[in-house]
């Protein structure tokens, strides 16, 4: 009797340390970034075009090139994405074709990164002749955003009750003026959650802007969407291993950025998820 | 013997391979009550669902028979479905308000209409509510949210929501199960003020509620339409040995 | 009554809907470009290619030398390791928030494990050189960039996607399992290896596969701490040696290569093998996903 409780003491505690050897490395690793990165982040840093083959000066044409990608994706993958999920949750029946989606958007969210890049190369860059630009990297992230967008706003849309769409149908409305109405406004903050954490995961990305539209160095800002631009990953991605003698300052406070950009846009989208869900009368 | 309002004629339903209604035929009067009772699972939500074609969002199910609204075959192809479930409205068992204000779910059905202006509204408003006899109590609130509403006034409201449209027939699904007597009563009393202008199918709660309101009383069992003639007979002189049995409390 | 616009909004409706039904199918067609895409890019590498060449040991691009074999073993060792690493972490966490620990464990740990999830790869790959890299050469290694440090960091990147799937898996077991386990006289822990954790079985198999799939398609943060050597993994100490993955291979070479070489269609080639791995990978996990539907919609 005294063994078993003793092995489940011993094995509790072995969970114990395999949460701590999970988690204390993230906070470390934040605690890191954030200790060496935030003596090089000021203004000047934040708005000013780099100096000194990138030694110097500060990382704007970086910053706005990741806000630029991160909102033609919004643009590209948010009506595709959402449409994909209503017609999944409101529209579809559970036939062969429907299975098909499904695993088609499995598929999707398993494809690696790099593989969209070599897709957006040939597709967008070399097919569609649109060339390394803000355009075909907007698209590339934004077919890598889709699967993510797809499953959380279904999922989102399926947490609206059942009756509604029935309560509107016997009041003389047609499926869609259910969905216009009530559903898509009741699962909106679900959409919005899940919509972030899409373009969170782009806004991070490298691989995929490699070929379509990272530039290395540009020495002015992006002109138009058929203009090559910096962006954040890359940046820190050349910084770090194209540059030697790049002091570590510098590189810390690159990957401080967009740290900061991508945990704020994580902590954004659990605040509204967890407002909404508070308010919420069903 | 007034107007007909409704013929169902041969309706058989199936969920899949479950039958659900067996050949049933009846014609329902023009602005009285009629009252489908029977115990659980014999059918008459079912056929609640079939007149204003509800059904039509379950999926795996067949229809056969015809069911006539003012004569015309509500199934046929020609059969505008909004414009149907405008005409027949449906109160459900559980208070169902949508998310929204009072005014908002008074105005829901009219707004997916395409009615609007202030003054239309308001009259709207006005005459739904008081309809429902729900009025007095949420005049002064018809801004705050439904679901702040007792569940009496919820079930009221929904009634109020459906007569919105102004439809001919009133679809009631056992609309007083989740309510206290009282509440009970003042929705019994709107239904007796409502039948001098509307046509009203009920499913009871109770047997005593049947026979409180019933013009005409239509006894189902597993699928079947046991007897169906006005409330009072049925219910002092049912024919049935079965209709008998279910009133007086043998089974069900 | 009739408003007069009637058969003008039935259109608009008519066509949004079809739009509708437009967007739902376009996964479809997305996954059928991108393979469509690898292929036509790809194909025609393993035709331009001798087979011997292929499947050589060494992978020289600029003497035509393209074996692609030691891309692929470096990609298994580091992936497999990986998965090594962070299955039991991933399980055990698992299992001590859903299972042992008071709900306000799971409340401090969540958030930071979605942090985890959020860290672009390329930072870690920075960390991993920065920080990982060192403490590596210390214990040992002839250089601190090596298979192991990039299994290390890929072993965190797939964390995330295993915890949270096998927590939602463990999740599914129902209560009435746990109480017959504790009402049969075995502790907490007995009831949690020998009941729950079986019976989640088919979700914590999903959870790997996917961890997999994540941790075999990793990009920037394999190709900046694995020292991207292609040498044949075959030694005891090849852990401990530089590696190259596939997926660094192409995110390193594709910038310099001139479109329609050989070169260039040998790295659609190697994308094609990764999207075929990654497909099967998934595959499996989807069909766990979708036997368990299947099963019981309603829990």
């Amino acid at each position: 009797m005294k063994k078993r409780y003793l092995t489940q003491k011993v094995g509790f505690s072995l969970l114990v340390i395999a949460a701590l050897v999970v988690v204390l490395p993230i906070l470390l690793v934040i605690g890191i970034i954030v200790a060496r990165g935030i003596g090089a982040i000021d203004w000047t840093y934040l708005t000013t075009m780099p100096l000194e083959g990138m030694k110097e000066g500060g990382i704007f044409p970086a910053i706005l090139g990741t806000l630029l990608l991160t909102l033609g994706t919004a643009v590209a993958a948010i009506p595709v994405g959402v449409g994909g999920a209503i017609y999944l949750s409101e529209y579809a029946r559970d036939t062969v074709l429907t299975r098909a989606i499904r695993l088609a958007i499995i598929n999707l969210a398993g494809i690696p990164s790099v593989v969209y890049g070599l897709f957006g190369l040939g597709l967008f860059v070399l097919f569609l002749n649109f060339g390394t630009s803000i355009l075909a990297g907007s698209l590339t992230l934004a077919i890598m955003t889709m699967p993510i967008i797809i499953s959380s706003a279904e999922e989102a849309l399926r947490a609206v009750p059942t009756e509604f769409r029935t309560v509107s149908a016997s009041l003389g409305g047609s499926r869609w003026q259910g969905i216009r109405h009530i559903v898509l406004p009741q699962a909106l903050p679900g959409i919005i959650t899940g919509v972030i954490l899409g373009l969170l995961r782009a806004a991070g990305e490298t691989a995929p802007i490699l070929f379509t539209v990272a530039a290395f160095y540009l020495p002015r800002l992006p002109r138009s969407i058929f203009d090559q631009t910096m962006a954040l990953p890359y940046h820190l991605y050349v910084i770090s291993t194209q540059v030697p003698g790049m002091p570590v300052q510098m590189q810390y406070g690159t990957a401080l950025v967009l740290l900061i950009f991508v945990l704020s846009l994580n902590i954004f989208a659990s605040v509204i998820r967890s407002y909404y869900r508070r308010k919420r009368e069903w | 013997m007034p107007k007909t309002k409704i013929n169902i004629k041969n309706i058989s339903y199936f969920y899949g391979e479950k039958q659900a209604l067996n050949n049933v035929t009846l014609d329902v009067p023009e602005k009285e009550i009629t009252v489908f009772f029977g115990p659980a699972g014999g059918g008459k939500t079912t056929i609640l669902r079939l007149i204003n074609r509800l059904n039509d969002l379950v999926e795996g199910t067949k229809l056969e028979g015809k069911i006539y609204v003012d004569g015309r075959d509500i199934y046929s192809p020609e059969t505008n479905v909004p414009d149907l479930r405008r005409q027949v409205g449906m109160v459900f068992a559980l208070p169902l308000p949508l998310p929204g204000t009072v005014r908002e779910n008074v105005l829901y059905g009219p707004m997916l209409a395409h009615i609007n202006g202030r003054a239309q509204e308001d009259e709207i408003l006005y005459r739904s509510l008081s309809q429902a006899a729900l009025w007095d109590e949420v005049k002064d609130r018809l801004d705050d949210p439904a679901s702040e509403l007792s569940g009496g006034q919820q079930q009221r409201l929904c009634i109020a929501r459906s007569l919105a449209l102004e439809p001919d027939v009133l679809l009631l699904d056992e609309p007083t199960s989740g309510l206290d007597p009282i509440s009970t009563a003042k929705v019994e009393e709107s239904l007796f003020a409502l039948k001098e202008e509307y046509t009203i199918i009920i499913v009871p709660h109770s047997i005593q509620q049947a026979g409180r309101v019933a013009d005409r009383a239509a006894f189902f069992l597993m699928g079947e339409l046991i007897e169906y003639k006005p409330g009072k007979e049925l219910f002092t002189n049912p024919q049935q040995e079965k209709t008998e049995d279910y009133i007086t409390g043998r089974f069900g | 009554m009739n408003p007069p616009d009637k058969t003008q909004r039935n259109w608009s409706t008519f066509f949004i809907e079809a739009l509708i039904r437009l967007l739902g199918f376009s996964s479809i067609g997305f996954v059928l470009l991108i393979f469509l895409f690898l292929l036509q890019e790809g194909i025609p590498a393993f035709f331009q290619v001798p087979l011997g060449n292929l499947l050589s040991e060494l992978w020289y691009p600029t003497f035509d030398l393209y074996g692609i074999l030691p891309l692929l073993l470096g990609s298994l060792l580091i992936t497999l390791t990986a998965i090594l690493i962070a299955v039991p972490l991933s399980v055990g966490t698992a299992v001590l928030v859903r299972e042992a620990a008071p709900p306000w464990v799971r409340e401090v740990l969540k958030p930071m494990i979605e942090a985890l999830a959020g860290i672009p790869s390329v930072v870690l790959g920075f960390l991993g050189m920065t920080l990982v890299a060192p403490i590596v050469q210390k214990l040992g290694a002839p250089t601190g960039l090596t298979a192991f440090t990039g299994a290390l960091i890929l072993a965190y990147m797939s964390m995330p996607t295993i915890i949270s799937v096998a927590e939602d898996a463990l999740d599914t077991v129902p209560k009435s399992y746990r109480d017959a386990g504790l009402s049969m006289g075995a502790t907490k822990w007995q009831t949690i290896w020998r009941v729950v954790v079986p019976a989640a079985r088919s979700g914590i198999v999903t959870a790997v596969m996917l961890g997999l799939g994540r941790a075999i398609g990793e990009t920037m943060a394999v190709m900046m701490v694995t020292g991207n050597a292609a040498r044949m993994p075959l030694s005891l100490d090849s852990l401990f040696r530089p590696a190259r993955t596939m997926t660094a291979t192409i995110a390193a070479e594709m910038g310099e290569v001139a479109h329609g070489s050989i070169h260039y269609h040998m790295l659609f080639g190697i994308g094609l093998i990764l999207f075929t791995l990654t497909f099967i990978i998934n595959l499996i996990a989807a069909s766990t996903i979708f036997k368990k539907r299947k099963k019981g919609g309603l829990r």
